[in-house]
């Protein structure tokens, strides 16, 4: 840590509650104009539920922003509001693909008013982080405890009894009607439990050491954690056989190790392993050589690829504008309301939407990492880096993944898709990085000290 | 920290550039390509609803969408359907496009890039995008003679006609014998399509084959005509001069014996070169074959268009004059001088051989589209006549005319004669495998001083017995029909 940032910033920074207000009032507009004009394309006329949504989506968007207001102020005011025009706008898709399947199938069940729930739920876990965690440096001291809970978290679906596979992959739990996806809970425990670990172990990490080639490889007594990273990682592949998620916790184990240690040694141990992993992945799984056949070469086997054409032909259709909501064919696609619901809007809006839409998600990083830079505290630091890290992986596997830049992993679209347990977790993660802004960007309290001498001063200083 | 946390940072930005650099990638650079891919249904459903232009044959829609009232609101409806079938192609929800349906897409469905402005236009009005138009350069009276002599021949009987105009490379006629209905591949009842389909890529005659352009054949006696050039070419042979003719040609060495059609001696041991093509002495080209040789006669083939796919618009077939690589023996080669052994070529490039030496040696590239325009009828594109090759020269060229006007005055082709017109041609006969009857060729042109048409026939099967079949008697009336169809204007 460098000394300017360990030392109270010596100016008060600007709460800027109001531009947070302004920026969220045009979010919430984003939403509901997206919702609105869905209902105009498929049908013509401004769709019924648009006043319960539009006033839903009003509610949450003033409490959120009051809670802000109330507990956390000085929080980052950007964050909030790109939060709440992606949401929206993923209730919007959502919808969308509810009315085009609803007419082909008169069993489809509606996702889009349980995805308002969940968005509500979501708000209540953001609320409930911000009130509980008043000062993040305590969840420090409960590092350990994080790092079993996530453990527990990723052998549920494992469990016999509550466990479920779907499509292949045993990520999810089901307790009477409803299904969830612990390793989405997991991911924030995990950066919890890293940061933790690692500001503890960093010195001993990054100290002794041999250098090679003018890279500064760790030595190999202390590749223990990064194994165990590792190993954990090719646990969830080999047993829940879920591709994103493996790679997101390594990237994200491998990441903190590197910002803790400050070595890019380990950025060289990690690549490494992951390429092990992946080609020993590639040579065992037959899912995994499916995905990277379909990468390569998707028009080779149409049949078995017809979901990454699918999207590859969504996002073509869409062109440079797009064929305007409700009006493509985004149902087309298998899963256009959850993995692949970024082909979905980049048919409906287009190139310029789906980058508009990417630079949110930039932002939203980008926003990460300042609060990470900006923090006073090392565990402050990992946390809102791994954190923010953990978003970039995820949206970088996802929307790379649909379009084509990379094999195809299941992973939700922070936000955006359907999926209580991953809104329910996004959420939560903003509330985290918005109480370590809010912890950094707080003046420090006011010290009373001998600076009011001036009265007994016999002789003026200067 | 901050060091690592500014890397991971750059990191990130790298990771999202990647992400924007490639959906621009995906939704403008390979965004046609990928809307191009067969069974996209994306674009099939949107383009199958679209108001699609009308392909034309002097003024008169053959093919054009009438309202329908269904979801996708237009059906495409193919007017004398068996005749043009094989040029327009089909358009249906399930297979896809063929024929000028498929080479002329953009334009039809309205997408072209000339047509961008109407298509702003469209969407500022809010009005559907609607397609232009295309017009073919068919004559629709010899396009029906043609089709009217082949099925004169027997519904069984299969062949194919093509006539062109020998200065333009204009194709004024192509028919086909069997064909089919695009109605039906084009109809929205999707399990009849199925249905349609299924039995018309069964049927072993092959429907949906343009014989005219996809199908390559031995051409016998017509591919005389390219022998002969290169005789007068490369031998300096006048049409006066003696060459060698009689009951057979032998090779040294070989058993074998190159003989004459029904084993005619031609009249004698040596007669004049244009006698010889007048009776399609096999003796005398064979033995001519031998002496300008492999290179130079193959030279002389791909000078008129052998080889290469000449056609845009319809799918078509290079005609060859061996296959790849193939060395010829003795009498190999004469075989191939009369246009057997691996020769084969489509009728589009028979009447393109005519043309050529028609047209004083310059082979013109063949088209089809004629004009097409915008929807309101403003002119995008017009054909503009291109020579493909100087076949032969203009003397030379001069003298073969004349060789093939004796040839139907005096010779094998008087089938073809019309009263009061010079009419200049060739038939053929030409051998495949000995269990199926021969295949019957005729080609000419006419007026043979200021050339209008140029025919190519050809006639796979009928039900006349094997020793009647012959290009004269099976395929000359037919040549003669659409000729007279055309100067008769």
């Amino acid at each position: 840590m460098s000394a300017a940032s360990g030392a109270a910033p010596n100016w008060v920074p600007r709460k800027r509650r109001g531009a947070e207000f302004f920026l969220t009032v045009l979010a919430v507009l984003i939403g509901i104009g997206a919702y609105c004009a869905v209902g105009l394309g498929v049908e013509g006329k401004i769709p019924g539920g648009a006043v319960k949504l539009g006033a839903a989506l009003i509610v949450l968007a003033v409490v959120t922003h009051l809670v802000i207001r109330r507990i956390a102020p000085y929080a980052d005011p950007v964050l909030l509001p790109l939060v709440i025009a992606l949401n929206g706008l993923g209730l919007a898709m959502i919808y969308r693909i509810d009315l085009a399947r609803g007419a082909r199938d008169p069993d489809w069940e509606p996702l889009a008013n349980a995805q308002l729930m969940w968005t509500a739920i979501g708000i209540v876990a953001f609320t409930a982080v911000l009130i509980v965690v008043r000062d993040h440096r305590r969840l420090q001291s409960m590092t350990y405890t994080f790092g079993f809970v996530a453990i527990g978290l990723l052998i549920l679906p494992l469990l016999p009894g509550i466990g479920r596979t779907v499509n292949g992959s045993r990520i999810w739990i089901g307790l009477g009607p409803m299904s969830f996806q612990p390793g989405e809970i997991a991911k924030i425990c995990l950066a919890i439990f890293f940061a933790g670990y690692l500001v503890v172990k960093r010195d001993a990490l990054a100290l002794a050491g041999r250098r090679v080639m003018g890279i500064d490889l760790p030595r190999g007594r202390d590749l223990g954690p990064i194994l165990a990273g590792w190993l954990v990682s090719l646990g969830i592949l080999v047993f829940q056989r879920d591709l994103g998620s493996s790679l997101l916790f390594f990237g994200l184990f491998v990441v903190l190790l590197y910002i803790a240690t400050e070595r890019p040694g380990w950025l060289v141990v990690g690549g490494g392993l992951f390429l092990v992993g992946a080609y020993f992945g590639y040579l065992t799984f037959g899912h995994v050589q499916v995905r990277v056949n379909a990468w390569l070469d998707p028009f080779g086997d149409p049949d078995t690829n017809g979901q990454i054409i699918n999207g590859l032909y969504g996002l073509a259709h869409g062109g440079l504008l797009g064929r305007g909501l409700g009006l493509g064919n985004p149902d087309l696609t298998p899963y256009s309301y959850s993995d692949f619901i970024v082909t979905s809007l980049g048919e409906e809006l287009g190139l310029a939407g789906l980058m508009a839409i990417l630079v949110i998600y930039g932002l939203i990083v980008e926003r990460g990492l300042r609060i990470a830079l900006v923090c006073r505290d090392a565990f402050g630091k990992l946390l809102a880096a791994g954190l923010a890290v953990s978003i970039a992986i995820q949206v970088f596997v996802v929307v790379g993944g649909v379009t084509r830049l990379i094999p195809l992993t299941g992973l939700t679209t922070p936000f955006l898709s359907y999926g209580g347990s991953s809104i329910l977790a996004n959420w939560a993660i903003i509330g985290l990085l918005l109480r370590i802004s809010d912890q950094t960007r707080r003046p420090a309290p006011a010290v009373s000290t001998f600076d009011r001498d001036e009265p007994t001063q016999v002789v003026k200083a200067i | 920290m901050n060091k690592p946390i500014r890397m991971m940072a750059i990191a990130c930005l790298v990771m999202f550039t990647a992400l924007l650099v490639n959906v621009n990638y995906v939704q403008f650079v390979s965004a046609d390509s990928l809307n191009a891919k067969n069974g996209n249904k994306r674009v099939i459903n949107e383009q199958f609803s679209r108001d699609r232009g009308p392909i034309l044959v002097a003024g008169e829609p053959i093919v054009e969408s009438v309202q329908s009232d269904d979801q996708y609101k237009f059906q495409r409806k193919y007017n004398d359907p068996e005749l043009y079938s094989s040029i327009t192609g089909y358009f249906s929800y399930l297979y896809g496009r063929s024929g000028i349906e498929y080479s002329q897409n953009s334009v039809l469905s309205g997408s072209d890039n000339r047509l961008f402005v109407n298509r702003v236009v469209d969407l500022l009005a809010n009005k559907q995008p609607k397609g232009g138009s295309v017009e073919l350069t068919i004559d629709p009276i010899a396009q029906k003679t043609a089709a009217s002599g082949l099925k004169s021949l027997g519904k069984n009987a299969k062949g194919a006609v093509v006539a062109l105009d020998p200065s333009t490379g204009a194709i004024l006629a192509m028919a086909n014998q069997p064909t089919y209905d695009p109605n039906l591949l084009a109809s929205h009842d999707f399990g009849k399509v199925a249905e349609a389909w299924d039995s018309l890529t069964t049927d072993k005659d092959q429907p949906m084959l343009n014989r005219s352009t996809q199908q390559i054949l031995p051409p016998g006696s017509t591919f005389k005509l390219v022998t002969a050039a290169a005789a007068l070419e490369d031998l300096n042979l006048d049409p006066a001069d003696k060459v060698k003719a009689g009951r057979s040609l032998s090779f040294p060495g070989i058993d074998y014996k190159l003989t004459n059609e029904n084993n005619s001696s031609c009249g004698g041991e040596t007669i004049t070169f244009e006698r010889a093509l007048n009776v399609s002495c096999n003796v005398s080209f064979g033995t001519l074959a031998g002496k300008i040789g492999q290179e130079k006669l193959a030279e002389k083939a791909a000078a008129f268009g052998f080889g290469t796919d000449p056609l845009d618009g319809l799918a078509a077939s290079a005609s060859r004059f061996t296959s790849e690589g193939t060395d010829l023996e003795a009498p190999q080669l004469a075989q191939s001088g009369i246009g057997q052994y691996e020769v084969a070529t489509t009728p589009l490039q028979m009447a393109m051989v005519t043309a050529g030496i028609a047209n004083d040696g310059d082979v013109m590239t063949p088209y089809i589209v004629k004009t097409v325009r915008s929807p309101n009828l403003k002119v995008l594109d017009q054909a503009d006549p291109t020579r493909l090759s100087q076949a032969m020269s203009g003397g030379d060229a001069a003298k073969l005319k004349k060789m093939m006007v004796s040839t139907v005055t005096e010779g094998t082709a008087t089938s073809a004669q019309i009263s009061g017109v010079d009419v200049g041609g060739k038939t053929g006969t030409a051998q495949s495998t000995p269990d199926r009857p021969p295949y019957a060729w005729f080609v000419s042109f006419a007026p043979a001083n200021n050339p209008k048409v140029a025919v190519a026939v050809i006639v796979e099967s009928t039900n006349v017995g094997r020793d009647e079949i012959s290009g004269g008697r099976l395929a000359g009336p037919i040549a003669r029909s659409v000729m007279e169809a055309i100067l008769n204007k």
